[in-house]
């Protein structure tokens, strides 16, 4: 077997929340990312969905090694990047970037395009010459702007030209992995669908893998193979995304897959509405963190923590009850 | 047809800026009747939610300045009443829900107090009447212990809690008219559904008309009754939910339907609208989406659509009503 | 250097200029400090270039024709004092600014962005803050012996705290901005990081904390020349002609009136500078612009 892209074990991120004064104890920690697992074969994508607060965010953090993991393992074509040093993490990062979800804050309103757009390649130590000014044209024009845009700043431009900078930014030390945090979720409905075409471009064109990282399911299923649902920090299902959405199994993945509006007034939803409210992540709850929403929860569900498990379907589950909701009522 | 509850006709608004005035809306018409669900949607800069707040008064002036305009409420221009009258029929008559829970709620009272401050402003209750009705609220509302909440703080509760509570508030006074201004868009998804549910159940127990104002297709689909949908701060297209999803006939409704992502639909690539938003200072003579359509003709920049009837209750202001209906099937 | 460029010659800056230009208080303000600042480098020229020279004869003229701001007890020529005065006065001030930007920077900055240094440093800003600035500077001056550079270091170590607060604010704003996150993915350093993204965009509050550091620097120095702890008197300060005229209040009042006007006038000048430059530069007011 040929080794993944990435490979990421048993992942995790405790945050300490710092006391409100100075001298003050701790306020509390949060499990952000609580022992996620998951395989990303080359080429291939994988969509990590879930609500605000599950830790789809953080993880992509992780995985670049912006944050450093309390626990865990990130391997990227086999070696694993949280014990390398400095110089060969810095080496490393031109194949992993990332794309940002806020297309204000993701650039420097100080740069040129030009500017942004070459820095990753000049913090690897390219030199700024005629052949590297020709290839950010190269890349502007890749990503759908003009040659001609490489001397204006962020400000002139709209969030979706934006957008367009930002993954010109990306793609430009040729990486194999971008981590997308929510790239089209600030942005107009006419001006999204622009930006996923342009990543599913992108995607086939060069070959790239995405971790995909969005609420919105729809978006999720156009650009990605597999999706991975989180719930407070934990992944509780993987799949195909056809067979995600076709035949969602686990409890939760069912609420999420049945709170989306229809996509016609015909279809308006009939289905049960979800109950409660996502809990709090400095207290979540017990054993399984969904059970105190779940239909189907039965004592077991507070007092063990499910894993998360490939059943004999070959669907990844983590419910203990994942076979009995297979087969159906 | 039996007059409108509300009836707003050439609302004008314009704001001052550093590059000189901008028509945030221009010349808008829509009417919603009573006990009737309708969905305002558009993508930023559409005017959607500076139409709901002109009409309530609610835009700091200066920068901002209703122009020109009527906006008839059971009998009354509301855009010319005096504040004071303003104030009476807000809150009361029209209740308010908007986008972000957090910031609605004052953090340092109470939310019984919040609550009951309506009810005592409006209804004159007292205090302990004013609690009790802010219990039976909160109960109606779908907040677990109604009872105990009235002491809670706005940060006590979670994002979807506060929007409940906010639509207790709004709904203190039994109001004939809920505007509600993307009241879904921070939460997630599973509360966006139980909050949905929720405004259509209150809607169809009391009868109130809803004016719903969002950039989000779903939530059109799957909770109003007739589509305003606006561009650049003009009207586009007014039609009944369902024939705006089958036979959508501007243009630009079209592609905001074909750029939706939607996981029944899932074919490689989506139908976009090319560039982007107009910006709202400048000055066209002609349809503010001529430049990104796909129909435009020259008659398309040189003057203004006017509505044009298509079915009773459907109407889109655009010169190429005729080829866009086979334009979208190609 | 880019963020040279990027500082006064893009596009968005022009766009800054025209936005301060329309700006009342800082057109007033600026306008102020122009008239001060020129009638101080214009002093030669428009005085007989001699602050110190004797004419008992003449002492105690009241402002007149032929010496505008009148004499004093030994019979100098105001005018020529108070200009002259202010050399040394905003000299002070700009000293003091330039120190408390470097020291204010460093400082700011290392708290702000290294995690691990922000409690030490903020507390030892806490403590120093913590008592009155005027009293502190009184308190170093008289430790280091009165002179013009004690003046002048005395009034930086009092105001550094405040500037570095102000800093490392910005700073923890815009470290936490994904520009620099994609720097770092990007396998940047953090003094990359620092210098190329995070200062950069920080120097906005920090211009406008430099310009009330002046403003308080030019009255601060005239406090401790007053009480003796400044710059020797054969150079007069502002300061140093009030608390020569003190004794003379009475018979000549614009001994101490007139040195006062001109402190009051600068320092105006840069209070209503600042408050424009920070209208302007504001944050939201930035959002608004694009």
């Amino acid at each position: 077997m040929t080794t993944p892209l990435l490979e990421v074990e048993a992942l995790s991120k405790t945050f300490v929340l710092p006391g409100r004064t100075p001298f003050a104890r701790s306020a509390g920690a949060v499990r952000a990312v609580d022992g996620v697992s998951f395989k990303l074969p080359r080429q291939e994508s994988l969509g990590i969905v879930g609500e605000s607060g599950c830790g789809k965010s953080t993880t992509g953090r992780l995985v670049l090694r912006l944050i450093e993991p309390t626990a865990g393992r990130v391997l990227f074509e086999g070696q694993d990047i949280l014990k390398l040093d400095a110089n060969a993490l810095r080496t490393m990062r031109r194949a992993m970037q990332i794309v940002f979800q806020d297309p204000q804050s993701s650039l420097d309103p100080r740069m040129t395009v030009e500017e942004i757009v070459l820095e990753p390649l000049l913090v690897q130590g390219a030199r700024r010459d005629a052949k590297l000014k020709q290839r950010a044209r190269e890349l502007l024009e890749l990503v759908g702007l003009s040659a001609a845009h490489a001397e204006r700043y962020p400000h002139e431009f709209s969030g979706g030209q934006r957008q367009r900078i930002g993954i010109a930014r990306a793609i430009a030390p040729q990486p194999k992995l971008i981590v997308c945090d929510e790239p089209v979720s600030a942005l107009d409905v006419s001006v999204q669908a622009q930006i996923i075409n342009l990543l599913q471009d992108l995607k086939d064109t060069l070959g790239l893998s995405y971790l995909f990282i969005a609420h919105d399911l729809a978006v999720v299923r156009h650009l990605c193979e597999r999706i991975a649902v989180m719930y407070l920090g934990r992944i509780v299902e993987m799949a195909p995304a056809a067979a995600l959405f076709a035949s969602p199994l686990h409890p939760y993945t069912q609420t999420l897959l049945a709170s989306i509006p229809a996509a016609h007034p015909r279809d308006r939803r009939t289905r049960p509405t979800p109950k409660g409210d996502v809990p709090s992540a400095m207290a979540p709850p017990p054993g399984c963190h969904f059970h105190t929403r779940c239909a189907f929860a039965r004592p077991r569900c507070s007092a063990e923590v499910p894993a998360l498990r490939t059943l004999a379907s070959g669907r990844d589950v983590a419910c203990h009850f994942a076979e009995e909701l297979e087969e159906g009522p | 047809m039996a007059e409108p509850l509300l009836s707003v006709r050439n609302l004008t608004t314009e704001f001052a800026t550093e590059r000189g005035p901008a028509l945030a809306v221009d010349n808008v018409d829509f009417d919603v009747g009573s006990g009737e669900v309708v969905g305002m949607i558009g993508e930023s800069g559409s005017g959607k939610s500076v139409s709901a707040l002109s009409i309530l008064g609610l835009l700091p002036t200066p920068p901002a300045r209703v122009r020109a305009g009527t906006a008839f409420f059971e009998g009354q221009d509301l855009l010319r009443l005096r504040a004071s009258e303003l104030r009476r029929i807000r809150g009361r008559r029209i209740g308010m829900i908007f986008q972000e829970p957090m910031t609605s709620l004052n953090p340092v009272f109470q939310i019984g107090d919040q609550i009951g401050e309506t009810l005592r402003v409006h209804e004159k209750l007292g205090r302990e009447a004013a609690r009790r009705r802010a219990v039976e609220l909160l109960d109606r509302v779908g907040i677990p212990s109604a009872a105990k909440r009235l002491d809670d703080y706005p940060h006590h509760l979670s994002g979807g809690m506060r929007q409940r509570v906010m639509i207790a508030i709004a709904l203190a006074c039994n109001p004939r008219l809920l505007i509600a201004d993307e009241p879904t868009t921070a939460l997630d998804v599973t509360v966006q559904a139980q909050i949905l549910e929720l405004l259509r159940a209150l809607q169809r127990d009391s009868g109130m008309a809803i004016l719903m104002i969002t950039h989000n297709m779903g939530v059109i689909a799957e909770f109003a009754d007739r589509v305003v949908v606006m561009y650049a701060g003009r009207v586009a297209e007014t039609a009944p939910v369902e024939r705006l999803f089958d036979h959508p006939r501007h243009p630009y409704s079209q592609g905001l339907l074909d750029a939706t992502p939607v996981l029944e639909r899932v074919e490689r690539r989506l139908r976009t609208i090319p560039g982007s938003l107009p910006t709202p200072t400048g000055i066209d003579p002609g349809c503010r989406f001529a430049p990104r359509c796909e129909l435009a003709q020259d008659e398309c920049s040189r003057a203004r659509p006017v509505p044009v009837a298509i079915a009773p209750g459907h109407a889109a202001a655009c010169f190429r009503t005729d080829a866009s209906a086979q334009w979208r099937l190609a | 250097m880019a963020t040279a460029s990027g500082l006064f010659l893009s596009e968005q800056n022009r766009f800054l200029v025209r936005r301060l230009l329309r700006n009342r208080a800082f057109v007033v303000g600026a306008t102020l400090v122009a008239i001060v600042l020129l009638a101080i480098l214009l002093a030669p020229v428009l005085t007989n270039g001699e602050p110190n020279r004797l004419a008992i004869r003449m002492r105690f003229r009241p402002p007149s024709g032929d010496f505008p701001f009148g004499t004093d007890n030994l019979g100098r020529d105001m005018f020529a004092r108070v200009l002259y005065g202010g050399r040394l006065s905003l000299e002070i001030g700009l000293w003091v600014v330039v120190l408390n930007a470097v020291f204010g920077i460093l400082l700011g900055a290392l708290a702000g962005y290294f995690q691990r240094l922000d409690g030490p440093l903020m507390r030892l800003a806490d403590a120093l803050m913590a008592f009155p600035s005027v009293l502190l500077a009184i308190g170093i001056a008289a430790a280091l012996g009165a002179s013009a550079t004690t003046a002048v270091i005395a009034l930086a170590v009092v105001y550094i705290p405040r500037t570095a607060r102000i800093l490392r604010a910005s700073v923890l704003v815009v470290r936490e901005l994904d520009y620099v996150h994609a720097s770092r993915a990007a396998g940047a350093n953090d003094w990359h990081i620092l210098f190329r993204h995070v200062l950069p965009n920080c120097m906005a509050p920090l211009l406008v904390q430099l310009s009330f550091v002046f403003a308080y620097a030019v009255l601060s120095e005239a406090v401790l020349s007053f009480l003796g702890l400044g710059a020797p008197p054969t150079v007069p300060s502002w300061g140093i002609l009030i608390a020569e005229g003190r004794s003379y209040i009475r018979e000549a009042w614009w001994l101490t009136v007139l040195p006062g006007t001109a402190i009051a006038i600068t320092v105006l000048g840069l209070n209503l500078l600042g408050d424009g430059l920070r209208d302007v530069l504001d944050p939201r007011m930035k959002i608004e612009q694009s």
